[in-house]
């Protein structure tokens, strides 16, 4: 075990899969010598040459094209897109190809080695353009693995299995804690299940439900409301598509109430398909309406990032009246 | 760091790049004499015959299908006519292991890697033996046996993916390229342009082979660029680029066989622009007469590629009438019996609606797929197409299996 914070995790979680196969390749904008804008690159080009690890040119739709091609080959392609706010040149790419493409060829081609790696997320004074979490577009895209980690274990862990996984999968990573989120990482390879919530605190009163940044505001919510003597269930969800339902489900009949938040805006956001899954399987155990806070239905702003966000007052209230209601 | 080399001047000088036209590469008259100081590629006959076949079998299965599709026997149909040269001839002129990323209108590199009429077929019918399930409209053709890309219909999607497959290739060093098709509308879109620079950057051994063939289903050349054509783009990625005439096999062939060259054994990227002419109407939902004259049509109709590379086979005494008589009737009685065979076989299994979309089904995929076997079990006569189907009767399927 070593202490890692987030961005090293990543780092060594890069470094292990190149090291372990040759055909792992991490590319994308600034990512060769400098390493990245993250530093999440760091020394890979230095260590595994400048055909495995490089800079792009820049232009994303180009970056996730290229990438698509290299798994179709059989390479084992981690593309970084620099801010999850600028994918949306590659949404073609990503939603057209990316997903369809062992679909559209009966099996007989796929991109399954395909990672695309994005910081995503809000709290850094980014703005409109460098706080986005755009999760919610690719969970409407059958054929995608959408996965977002909240800890340094929890990142090292889950990129090496989006990197085996023999589907494409989007690894969205909070920037907020890339630095912040510090903890004991083994230095060993491991890999984390994809599709599978985790539990993290067992409780009785309500299910309290996050992803990656989020768990960090839950965590504290959860604090202040078990001083007003609620006992919260937390679960993180990690993979949201395909996402754990049983675990969620089984969570809320036993506690009967719900609290699912995200960064995203509210509307079309995530935790509505969330909401009405959970009520389909557990209508009758439902003690009080299922309750989201999300981030407003506005752009990210910027000097009023924490009235926009769903922070961790907000979501005490939500715990609070979900239980009081 | 600017890595301009260009020198410094003291007034404002603009230029138009007018200095860089183009010239065609033309090898092949249409009486199929060679033009003078024209020197044809070494292509013997067995070759010569191999892609005269395909040309032809390209011809007669577009005119079937088409004419299947007006009778209503097909949902939608595209033709490569007028194009064969430049598809087929570029197909040629590569290594049968080369990877061949397409559009949607070079099915005779499909038909020259050896495709038969029965895999058209049954991916035209979408019936139980198509490799592509059944989830493809008519002519988005792949295999995996013939190094072909299984195709996708939005446009110059596969331009940067051909940059990265033969980046993959270069890595594994077993000296092979990618060459990858696309029109001339096509080549408007981002995908094309970030394709180009990136293969140029980290040197790629690609061919992108550009069949400008005059129209963007109604839009016409000079509405799509104001350029002369599309390859005098890749000066500006510093890449090599040939313009030759498409419709002249010879010429498509000798060019792409140097490209390969350039692109395998040098990592240069080459970009080829062949200027051809869309014969027949976009797809079987397109009419051309709202948009372009007869006349200009039939100015094309003289320049037929295939006619064009008869008359070379029978420069060489390689080809007679008979043969091709023989040849033509044979196609059109396979191509139609063949037709007949695919149409009458089942569709693909209603298990396939939810396989391939991932490696392993979802559990909550597998929950829904649960959910409408019991609904179509409660109404068997609405589906006709899977009422009967394994998943819904509990009986065995009768399972065909090939090499894709």
């Amino acid at each position: 075990m070593a202490k890692m914070n987030m961005l090293q995790a990543i780092n060594n979680a890069l470094d292990t899969a190149m090291a372990a196969n040759e055909r792992v390749l991490c590319f994308g904008e600034d990512v060769g010598i400098f390493g990245g804008v993250f530093r999440a690159t760091s020394n890979l080009q230095q260590k595994y040459g400048k055909s495995r690890c490089f800079n792009t040119p820049l232009v994303e739709q180009g970056i996730i094209g290229f990438a698509n091609g290299l798994a179709a080959q059989g390479s084992v392609p981690v593309a970084e897109i620099q801010f999850a706010d600028y994918i949306f040149p590659a949404f073609d790419q990503i939603v057209n190809e990316t997903a369809k493409f062992r679909y559209r060829s009966g099996n007989l081609f796929d991109v399954g080695g395909l990672t695309i790696r994005a910081p995503y997320g809000g709290g850094i004074a980014g703005g409109l353009y460098h706080s986005q979490s755009p999760e919610a577009y690719f969970a409407h895209t059958p054929g995608l693995k959408v996965v977002v980690p909240r800890n340094p274990h929890q990142a090292k862990g889950l990129l090496l299995a989006a990197i085996h996984d023999p589907d494409p999968v989007l690894f969205f990573e909070p920037k907020r804690l890339y630095r912040a989120s510090v903890g004991e990482v083994p230095e060993e390879a491991y890999q984390l299940p994809l599709g599978e919530a985790e539990v993290l605190k067992e409780g009785t009163d309500v299910t309290v439900l996050g992803w990656g940044a989020q768990m960090e505001v839950i965590e504290h919510a959860v604090e202040m409301a078990e001083k007003d003597g609620i006992s919260c269930e937390v679960i993180d969800l990690r993979s949201i598509l395909p996402w754990d339902v049983d675990t969620v489900a089984e969570s809320v009949l036993k506690t009967g109430r719900l609290v699912i938040t995200h960064e995203a805006p509210l509307t079309g956001g995530f935790a509505g398909e969330i909401a009405a899954t959970v009520q389909e399987r557990c209508f009758l155990y439902l003690e009080s309406p299922i309750a989201r806070v999300a981030g407003m239905d506005t752009p990210f702003p910027l000097v009023l990032e924490q009235e926009h966000f769903p922070n961790l007052l907000k979501v005490y209230e939500a715990i609070y009246d979900s239980v009081e209601f | 760091m600017t890595t301009t080399r260009s020198k410094t001047v003291h007034s404002p000088i603009f230029t138009d790049g007018a200095e860089f036209r183009i010239p065609t590469f033309k090898l092949l008259k249409q009486d199929g004499s060679l033009y003078k100081g024209g020197k044809a590629p070494a292509i013997g006959k067995e070759k010569a015959l191999r892609i005269y076949h395909a040309m032809v079998t390209t011809r007669i299965l577009d005119e079937r299908m088409l004419a299947a599709q007006r009778q209503g026997r097909l949902s939608f149909y595209m033709q490569c006519t007028g194009e064969e040269a430049a598809v087929i001839g570029s197909a040629a002129a590569l290594d049968d292991s080369d990877m061949i990323m397409a559009q949607y209108r070079e099915q005779g590199a499909l038909a020259y890697r050896g495709f038969t009429i029965d895999e058209f077929m049954n991916q035209l019918f979408g019936n139980d033996k198509d490799y592509g399930k059944g989830r493809q409209m008519p002519v988005h053709y792949g295999s995996k046996k013939l190094h072909h890309m299984t195709i996708s219909s939005p446009l110059a999607t596969q331009i940067p993916q051909a940059t990265g497959y033969a980046y993959g290739q270069k890595l594994a060093g077993e000296g092979h390229c990618t060459l990858v098709y696309f029109g001339e509308g096509a080549a408007s879109e981002g995908d094309f342009h970030a394709a180009l620079n990136m293969a140029a950057v980290h040197r790629v051994p690609v061919i992108f082979f550009c069949r400008n063939n005059g129209y963007a289903i109604s839009t016409p050349a000079s509405e799509q660029f104001a350029a002369d054509g599309v390859a005098p783009r890749a000066y500006g990625y510093k890449m090599d680029v040939i313009r030759v005439d498409g419709n002249d096999v010879l010429a498509v062939y000798q060019a792409t066989e140097k490209a390969r060259q350039l692109a395998v054994e040098e990592n240069r990227p080459v970009l080829i622009e062949a200027m051809t002419y869309r014969l027949a109407a976009h797809s079987s939902s397109d009419d051309p007469s709202g948009y372009r004259s007869k006349d200009e049509e039939a100015i094309w109709r003289e320049k037929d590629p295939i006619l064009r590379t008869q008359h070379w086979l029978k420069s060489h005494d390689w080809w007679t009438d008979s043969e091709e008589k023989e040849l033509q009737e044979r196609l059109r009685r396979e191509v139609l019996e063949t037709m007949k065979q695919a149409q009458k076989r089942p569709p693909p299994a209603l298990e396939t609606l939810i396989t391939d979309v991932y490696k392993e089904v979802p559990p909550a995929l597998n929950a829904q797929f649960e959910k409408l076997k019991a609904h179509i079990r409660r109404h068997p006569d609405a589906y006709p197409k899977s009422a009967n189907d394994p998943a819904i009767t509990g009986k065995p399927a009768n399972i065909q299996k090939g090499e894709a």
